[in-house]
């Protein structure tokens, strides 16, 4: 578990909105219709959802808690397939050696060789697994406040589309606009002031 | 609000400005408890690494870099008086008896490595909630003395007097090296 491993890399965001109705189960079932597939899947080169924190590779959240005091802990968990490069050229270079023999020529177009490469990449994609990384997101639905584990642009951008998706609700990225728009209680004068501000110059 | 994206780009300077003016809290010995105006003893330390960045004539920037547990601040120092500004720095928070070690950054607020005060650690089922809140609180405070000091920050800047005395203050320390 992300949460209490010995460091942390942090992003924050604040959550704009509020669910109607009963919160646990919204988030429930936003976690629930938006958790990551059990099996894997054989076509997808990347697939993201969300998962209970004590068991983000066999997710179920009717089994796992996703409620911690008054927080909601989960994780988002991102499965992609890498194919390393050097694998892809070494069955290029086999394909392409055995189209030549069975064509009789010396030498394949540039588009057969993209073909190749394509079919290549292909049947690789649907051999190799999945690498998963898993993510805590902690969510104090109260204070509008939200943890995300990680300060990776690709997975903060999953998380984004995934969160709008699950609950209906906008994550707000929390940087220095953002946390004097929404954390401060600086009057409006004060707020338009504070966007005059230009950057210093301290050297003379 | 602006768009995003946008406002990023545009105030990114903010977190910048406000690194630099941390540094300058902790090196002229400004007392943190009661700029956050707190009962807690907070105490912030510059940790192992600060990074500041400086605009050349043209549109390219020179990068410092300061690395290491014992390392000297002094090729920072020399940068901020050539005109830089500390993009990233790491830093040692002491509140009252709990220590967290953490890198910010300005342009994001992002924090990396964070090492918050250690916590016995337990697979049993009916103990992992107990350390979750644990955990959080932790993350929780680190967060909320980085937002007070920011706004306080923007406080100061934003005041009448701030020309003639923050800004002068930060400048006569830069002079001092």
């Amino acid at each position: 578990m992300g949460l209490i491993s010995s460091t942390h890399s942090i992003s924050r965001y604040h959550v704009d909105g509020k669910i109607e109705g009963s919160i646990t189960e919204k988030v429930r079932n936003g976690l629930i219709k938006h958790s990551i597939p059990k099996i894997e899947s054989e076509y997808d080169e990347i697939l993201a959802g969300w998962a209970p924190v004590e068991s983000p590779y066999n997710p179920d959240f009717n089994k796992f808690s996703f409620l911690f005091g008054t927080y909601f802990l989960f994780s988002l968990r991102i499965d992609k397939k890498t194919i390393p490069a050097k694998l892809i050229q070494k069955y290029m270079v086999i394909e392409i050696e055995k189209k030549k023999k069975e064509s009789g020529r010396d030498f394949l177009s540039k588009n057969e060789k993209s073909e190749i490469k394509e079919t290549v990449t292909d049947i690789l994609i649907h051999k190799i697994p999945a690498i998963p990384n898993v993510y805590d997101v902690l969510w104090n639905y109260e204070e509008k406040n939200l943890y995300l584990y990680t300060t990776q642009k690709a997975a903060n951008e999953f998380f984004e589309t995934i969160f709008l998706k699950s609950f209906n609700l906008k994550p707000i990225r929390l940087f220095p606009y953002t946390i004097v728009e929404t954390k401060s209680k600086f009057s409006n004068p004060q707020k338009d002031r504070v966007l005059t501000l230009a950057p210093l110059k301290y050297s003379r | 609000m602006l768009d995003i994206a946008t406002a990023y780009n545009k105030y990114k300077f903010l977190g910048n400005d406000f690194l630099t003016w941390i540094w300058f809290l902790i090196e002229t010995d400004q007392t943190i408890s009661s700029l956050l105006n707190t009962k807690d003893a907070v105490t912030l330390e510059v940790g192992n690494s600060i990074v500041l960045e400086n605009k050349l004539g043209d549109k390219s920037k020179e990068k410092i870099t300061i690395k290491g547990d014992q390392a000297g601040l002094e090729e920072g120092t020399t940068a901020l008086k050539k005109g830089a500004w500390v993009t990233q720095i790491n830093l040692i928070c002491k509140i009252n008896e709990d220590e967290y070690k953490f890198t910010i950054k300005g342009e994001s607020f992002n924090i990396t490595s964070l090492k918050t005060p250690k916590i016995e650690l337990s697979k049993k089922e009916d103990e992992i909630e107990g350390l979750v809140l644990e955990k959080a609180f932790f993350c929780f405070k680190i967060f909320e003395v980085i937002d007070t000091l920011f706004l306080k920050y923007l406080e100061k800047r934003t005041a009448d007097d701030w020309n003639n005395k923050g800004l002068q203050d930060v400048k006569n320390w830069i002079e001092s090296f």
